[in-house]
């Protein structure tokens, strides 16, 4: 028999090593003469231990990690004699840090085989859409309302009345869009299931063109990410080959197929109505509202737009019932989420979990504070646009209420942890900047707003009649949070609101006066 | 260990330009579509194809050039040999990504955005290459490589000098 050896090919392994381990892996058997099948999974999500290698045996898959090259000759003799080693890490499923997530969208991220459809069918997939359309049109819209899913890209819109929306309008064609332009810094779960799951997410969308009545699907994916772009491609082709994509999938009387477009590099394309003028063909302009992609999205068509991870959260609701889902979280805020803690982390990873979880056991507990072995500072939360937390405010549960109570987001669930050495007159200004690059310039907050508030932190940063420049900052960001078009200009004030009030000292001179206090 | 890879592009050919733009022109809303492949054909987007696209669409050719230059990804030239782009967003800064990106602009005697002299290498900052539990990160021609230190960044440079 041979010995089945599971190898990441997820970007973060890869980029740390999994393809040269894998070829070292082959030639190490080949050597010694142990037939051996080597399985490319996606990651688990526990980045510090990438990458992380896993031998099957008759207890359950043993893991290993992070391997180098230079272990791979004695984790091989330790898997084939089932000895010990450094780095063996136990029984995978029972890693403390894996085994204390709630994992309902990632469950089978890192276990399955991302481009074997039998792989998915075996482990559960396609279960969802089977019972989707046994239910029908209105069954799933009261499923998927019921399980109380808000849009996980950001803003947090109830997806079963969204889609309710697309189901009710009346038009010749529809479209379903996934958005897969996961731009933020500190964000990496949509790469993660696109590449670890990609049926997933293909049978999320597809569950949504049935319910709403579209036929064709695009899932746009940021070129930075040609890997999960390949996982995608990979995905669909095995799909419609195994009749799930296509006229009458399933076997059913529904037809949907679709295709994958890469953007080009353009933050702002994140934002929904800019994502539809890119599809398009057009410059990413921000689109006014209303009105909504729902009624007047892709070519003027009703169009149900969703993050990656909101449809990836469908094949569960449908196959173990709204109420499954609904079970976990807090208050308006249901389900689980999937965490990303990246930056200065010592256990940096995805971290699947129901809302209610506080910033702080996610940071120091879970996290294990920084790597470099320094106080935590400050964590951004969001991305780009999501608000700087101090330690002080670690008690905040993860909630999209609870955020927004103190003037933050969880946007889509990433954490970038910093240290006491960080500079957050640098951060401000970074905000600003990251803003006046990537702004589409259709609204003047945002595309003047921006440069002006560079220039602004700028002069404080050069010491310039700093109570002054700081009252025009905070006017500024009033500005822009409240007259741009879009997130983008709206909410950069965030990051730069939230270092002046939470990290007023390194703005201010040292207070040799008390004019230095607020 | 890996092969130095090296990209490489057939020189703009106006007939092959025009095939390119045939392939994919009857696809809806094709212009994005049209540019990357005409880029992934000759390493950038020549301005003689502008026109050509926007013939294709029925589109005017300010539209396309419009177009063209809203994305960061099309080049109006070619890149240098190789193309390093180092992540410069917040979890590639928390994790120290400032120090390496002066280190290999330093090395390379330019700043990002640029190619060197020589045109051996083009530096490139890129705005997260979702690796940020893994970083800092950068991505040499393709490659992607995470939990860069000095040793790794001077290596990395070595060998897009090479």
């Amino acid at each position: 028999m041979s010995m089945k050896i599971f190898i990441p090919r997820d970007a973060a392994a890869v980029a740390v090593g999994a393809d040269d381990i894998a070829v070292t892996f082959e030639q190490i058997a080949t050597k010694r003469g142990l037939p051996v099948e080597i399985v490319r999974t996606g990651s688990r999500g526990l980045c510090w231990l990438e990458p992380m290698v896993e031998v099957a045996t008759p207890k359950g898959r043993v893991a290993y990690g992070p391997v180098s090259a230079e272990d791979v000759a004695s984790v091989f003799e330790s898997m084939a004699s089932n000895g010990p080693h450094a780095l063996l890490l136990g029984i995978a499923d029972e890693i403390p840090w894996l085994k204390r997530q709630t994992r309902l969208t990632f469950a089978r991220c890192g276990v399955i085989d991302p481009r074997s459809l039998e792989d998915y069918r075996a482990h559960g997939g396609y279960k969802g859409l089977e019972r989707a359309l046994s239910l029908g049109s209105e069954a799933i819209l009261n499923e998927v309302t019921a399980s109380g899913l808000r849009g996980r890209g950001g803003a947090g819109f109830p997806t079963g009345i969204k889609w309710k929306t697309v189901a009710q309008a009346k038009a010749d064609r529809k479209f379903i869009v996934c958005n897969a332009d996961e731009g933020d810094s500190g964000t990496f779960a949509d790469r993660m299931i696109m590449e670890g799951d990609p049926f997933l997410v293909i049978e999320g969308m597809t569950t949504s063109g049935i319910t709403v009545g579209a036929t064709k699907g695009y899932i746009y994916i940021r070129s930075e990410y040609p890997h999960a772009v390949e996982a995608m491609n990979a995905a669909i082709v095995a799909a419609r080959r195994g009749g799930y994509l296509g006229d009458k999938i399933g076997g059913s009387t529904y037809s949907f197929d679709m295709e994958v477009r890469v953007g080009a590099g353009a933050y702002v394309c994140g934002e929904e109505t800019s994502l539809l003028e890119s599809l398009e063909g057009r410059r990413g302009l921000v689109r006014a509202k209303p009105p909504l992609p729902a009624h007047h999205g892709l070519f003027g068509k009703p169009t149900v737009i969703n993050n990656v991870l909101s449809f990836a959260a469908i094949p569960f609701i449908l196959a173990e019932g709204a109420k499954a889902y609904a079970d976990f979280g807090m208050g308006r805020s249901r389900g689980t989420m999937p965490i990303q803690l990246a930056g200065n982390i010592r256990q940096g990873g995805l971290f699947e979990t129901a809302f209610g979880v506080t910033l702080g056991e996610l940071v120091d507990d879970i996290g294990g504070g920084t790597f470099t072995g320094r106080p935590v500072r400050a964590v951004q939360v969001g991305g780009p646009l999501g608000a700087y937390f101090p330690r002080a405010l670690f008690d905040t549960p993860f909630d999209y209420e609870a955020f927004s109570a103190r003037d933050g987001l969880i946007g889509h669930g990433g954490i970038v942890v910093f240290d006491d050495s960080v500079d957050m007159r640098k951060q401000a200004r970074f905000a600003m900047e990251f803003c006046a690059v990537e702004s589409c310039g259709k609204c003047t907050p945002c595309r003047i707003g921006s440069t002006r508030g560079v220039e602004t932190i700028e002069k404080i940063i050069r010491g310039e009649r700093v109570t002054e420049n700081l009252a025009l900052v905070e006017d500024l960001c009033n500005t822009m949070k409240f007259g741009s078009l879009c997130a983008l200009g709206g909410f950069t004030p965030y990051p730069v609101l939230s270092a002046l009030k939470h990290f007023r000292e390194d703005f201010v001179p040292a207070p040799t006066t008390l004019q230095a206090a607020e | 260990m890996t092969a130095v890879y090296e990209p490489s592009y057939e020189p703009w050919d106006e007939t092959r330009g025009a095939e390119i733009i045939a392939e994919h022109a009857s696809q809806e809303g094709a212009t994005l579509v049209i540019l990357h492949a005409l880029q992934e054909a000759f390493g950038y987007v020549p301005e003689a194809a502008i026109p050509m696209v926007a013939q294709a669409l029925t589109l005017s050719r300010a539209e396309v050039h419009g177009v063209f230059t809203f994305y960061h990804d099309f080049r109006h030239k070619p890149a240098g040999r190789h193309v390093l782009k180092l992540c410069r967003a917040e979890a590639c800064q928390a994790a120290g990504g400032d120090a390496l990106a002066a280190r290999a602009e330093a090395k390379l005697g330019v700043s990002l955005g640029h190619t060197t002299a020589d045109d051996r290498v083009t530096l490139e900052p890129i705005y997260c290459l979702g690796l940020c539990a893994t970083a800092p990160s950068a991505m040499l021609d393709g490659r992607l490589i995470g939990r860069l230190d000095e040793k790794r960044i001077d290596a990395l440079v070595a060998e897009a000098q090479r």
